[in-house]
């Protein structure tokens, strides 16, 4: 195998992934159909509805998905397709090539080992390192991520940190082995502003310093026009709507997008009846034939819930799923 | 939704509507730090050190502050999940836990809290209706009826119970864990939730809805809310009033207009400095707040901040500064600042410029 950093070309590429979970009496159809490529030194932002497969779609790039979980597509990674890899190979990757700063801390960090023990030990074993290396590094990542008495920290169990260190700690125990693709799931989400800017500027600073792509998942509109190049906006398990960060913000084509933003709470908002989007969102057991969005979607056509909705895409790259915008901006 | 609870005075209700819902007193927490082969007791962490307010009978109570400033300890030690070290916590008139008080039971019954980790506060073993129906049942409700509260809340929070009800907490999204947390929250009935990043998994379009449903729960349940968040747009739009905590301590309190308009405290100020943009054209490229939160086992004498403000005088490692009114006259005397420096005590000044070290 050609060493990975070599590969020209970009250091991602997802190709009609799609995940569903097949088991007892359910049958969720979680990711529909994600195509996107991410170069070094990139980022990629997924803002969407909650419950729209963005977690389950990093997972599947991670190759962390229970057995029963249905996967297809290809997921290329330096040139390697992470769907064909045998378990032993993805371990090595897994937290080397590719790593992930996970949506819920708790859940993905050890309770029975101290923060210490769960950096070193992943440094140990992908870099075969001594132990006293691999912790005099990770006192360094801790520092870096701004814990502060750092060195005390590194003895202390998750359960004895509060949710912010204890995100700071996971994007730690993720940027241990220098990773060339970073999967960051709500990584500030759980952290305050002044933290947050702390944070995503050290990941910009990281990036310039390493070429790391990173796929950020946020909800935070003000996050992501922090840290994004592009933004794609998740609804059903589909990207409904990618286009650069400026794109996204000042000319949403979706309306799910346009919906989204016009949900989100901005200063001075008291007293007044927040705008939310009508309807709730689709069973992912049973999809809507056409768009997933129309039954929610105040300009919503006949053409809207049948067959495939055609993707427009403009000469700038910025692409929508839907009928109406084809009306709007000729292809 | 119980037609009880429709009519304007809770029958829970003891003291009036003059008699604050919860009064905290002087509450501290130290959590002991333990070390070396013995496993002794090296440090202390001083999380909550000697916290006071109070939260009156229907307002929402914004709490914000830095990660790892005691926001979570607060709520847990009101909980009592936690043993305060001292302190009173006084429930619509009665001391929580004290012979003459209420209980602890008691309390909670009419206390509930949403946590910050939607996953681990959800039993794995146990589907979203279980979880739900679970306390009301320990509390005597039958079987069948606390399925049915139970799906109606589900529904309530925006899930269909025909598609959510019987599955496991790793079956869904963590947004959909955080919206079962709230109804669970809310199925004894509470006077007061705590509601601890109830909203920060959630999407935008959710959010406004949770929001706007925790808005109507509030009027037709006559709720009280301590909203603890690090969104400061959606703690402005929820809170009548807003705390302010670093390291362990108050550091300023009062009406949200006055906390938004005019922040004193310097370090409220590089907080709300550190805003995001919301302009990818003008993003931030530095730090509003540098230099390190300060470690909480041995903080810094006097005020906590003082190592990080730009303002320090030798008076402010000498004494703790209290929690003040303005000396000036035309401001708000409930808006109080835990600040030697002068600037923080005459309000309506520059807003922005400061706090950067
Ligand atoms: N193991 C599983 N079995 C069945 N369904 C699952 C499983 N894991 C996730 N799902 C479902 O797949 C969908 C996508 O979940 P995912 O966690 O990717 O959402 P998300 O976009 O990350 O949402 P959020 O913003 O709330 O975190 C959800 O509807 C969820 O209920
Ligand atoms: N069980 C524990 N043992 C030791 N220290 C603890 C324990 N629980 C919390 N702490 C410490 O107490 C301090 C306050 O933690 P807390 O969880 O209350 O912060 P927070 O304000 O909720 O932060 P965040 O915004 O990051 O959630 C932190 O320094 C934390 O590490
Ligand atoms: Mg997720
Ligand atoms: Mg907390």
């Amino acid at each position: 195998m050609p060493d990975g950093s070599m590969v020209q070309g970009p250091v991602l590429r997802v190709e009609d992934l799609t995940v569903r979970f097949t088991r007892r009496d359910t049958d969720v159809a979680a990711v529909n159909g994600v195509n996107f490529s991410l170069n070094a030194g990139e980022t990629l932002t997924i803002l969407g509805e909650s419950g729209s497969g963005k977690s389950v779609s990093l997972k599947a790039m991670m190759g962390l998905l229970p057995g029963y979980a249905r996967i297809d597509g290809r997921i290329w990674l330096n040139g390697r397709d992470m769907l064909t890899l045998p378990e032993a190979e993805l371990r090595k990757v897994r937290g080397g090539a590719i790593s992930m700063i996970f949506q819920e801390p708790m859940a993905a960090l050890d309770p029975v080992y101290t923060i210490g023990e769960q950096i070193a030990e992943t440094i140990v074993q992908h870099e075969g390192c001594s132990k006293d290396t691999a912790w005099k590094r990770a006192l360094g990542l801790l520092e870096q991520v701004k814990i502060p008495s750092a060195a005390r920290r590194l003895k202390n169990y998750p359960h004895e940190m509060s949710g912010g260190m204890r995100q700071r700690a996971m994007i730690a125990l993720a940027l241990a082995c220098s990773p060339s693709v970073l999967l960051a799931d709500e990584p500030t989400t759980a952290l305050d502003v002044t933290v947050q800017i702390q944070i995503l500027l050290l990941l910009r600073q990281l990036q310039q310093e390493l070429g790391m792509a990173i796929v950020f998942v946020t909800h935070d509109v003000g996050a992501a026009a922090e840290i994004s190049d592009r933004i794609a906006v998740m609804y059903a398990g589909r990207f409904a709507e990618t286009g650069t960060t400026r794109q996204i913000m000042r000319q949403p084509l979706h309306p799910y997008t346009k919906g989204l933003l016009a949900s989100t709470v901005h200063g001075g908002m008291r007293g007044t009846r927040l705008e939310t989007i009508p309807g709730s969102p689709p069973n992912l057991a049973h999809l809507p034939p056409g768009c997933a969005f129309a039954p929610r979607c105040r300009y919503a056509v006949d053409a809207c819930r049948q067959g495939d909705i055609p993707v427009v895409t403009d000469e700038t790259g910025h692409m929508a799923r839907c009928v109406r915008v084809e009306e709007a901006v000729p292809a | 939704m119980s037609a009880a609870l429709q009519i304007p005075l809770d029958p829970r209700d003891r003291g009036g509507p003059a008699q604050p819902l919860l009064l905290v007193e002087n509450l501290r927490k130290h959590f002991p730090v333990r070390g070396g082969i013995l496993n002794r007791q090296t440090a202390t962490v001083q999380a909550v050190d000697d916290v006071s307010f109070s939260v009156r009978k229907g307002e929402t109570l914004g709490i914000v502050g830095e990660s790892g400033c005691g926001k979570s300890t607060t709520a847990r030690l009101l909980m009592r999940l936690i043993e305060p070290d001292a302190g009173d916590v006084i429930f619509d008139g009665d001391a929580v836990g004290d012979r003459r008080g209420i209980s602890v039971n008691d309390m909670r019954r009419q206390m509930q809290m949403v946590f910050q980790d939607s996953y681990t506060s959800l039993n794995p073993r146990m589907t979203m209706v279980e979880s739900i129906a679970y306390a009301p049942r320990m509390h005597g409700t039958p079987r069948r009826e606390a399925i049915d509260r139970a799906e109606m809340l589900l529904h309530r929070v925006g899930l269909n119970p025909r598609q959510y009800a019987r599955r496991y907490p790793h079956e869904l999204s963590g947004g959909q864990r955080q919206r079962v947390n709230i109804a669970r929250a809310l199925a004894l009935e509470p006077r007061l939730v705590i509601l601890d990043e109830a909203v920060a998994a959630l999407d935008k379009s959710v959010e406004a809805q949770v929001l706007n449903l925790l808005g109507e729960l509030k009027e037709s349940l006559n709720l009280t809310y301590l909203f603890i968040s690090h969104d400061l747009n959606v703690v402005e739009y929820m809170s009548d009033r807003v705390m302010v905590m670093y390291l362990g301590r108050v550091v300023e309190a009062g009406p949200v207009e006055s906390i938004y308009r005019h922040p004193r405290h310097p370090y409220t100020r590089a907080l709300f400095a550190s805003k995001p943009t919301l302009d990818p054209d003008r993003r931030t490229t530095e730090m509003p707040l540098t230099g390190d939160p300060p470690n909480p086992i041995n903080p810094p004498s006097g005020c906590r901040f003082r190592t990080r403000c730009a303002f320090a005088q030798p008076r402010c490692a000498e004494r703790v500064p209290e929690l003040l009114a303005p000396v000036a006259g035309d401001a708000d005397a409930s808006h109080v600042v835990a600040c030697h420096v002068p600037e923080a005590q005459t309000p309506k000044h520059h807003t922005t410029e400061v706090g950067h070290a």
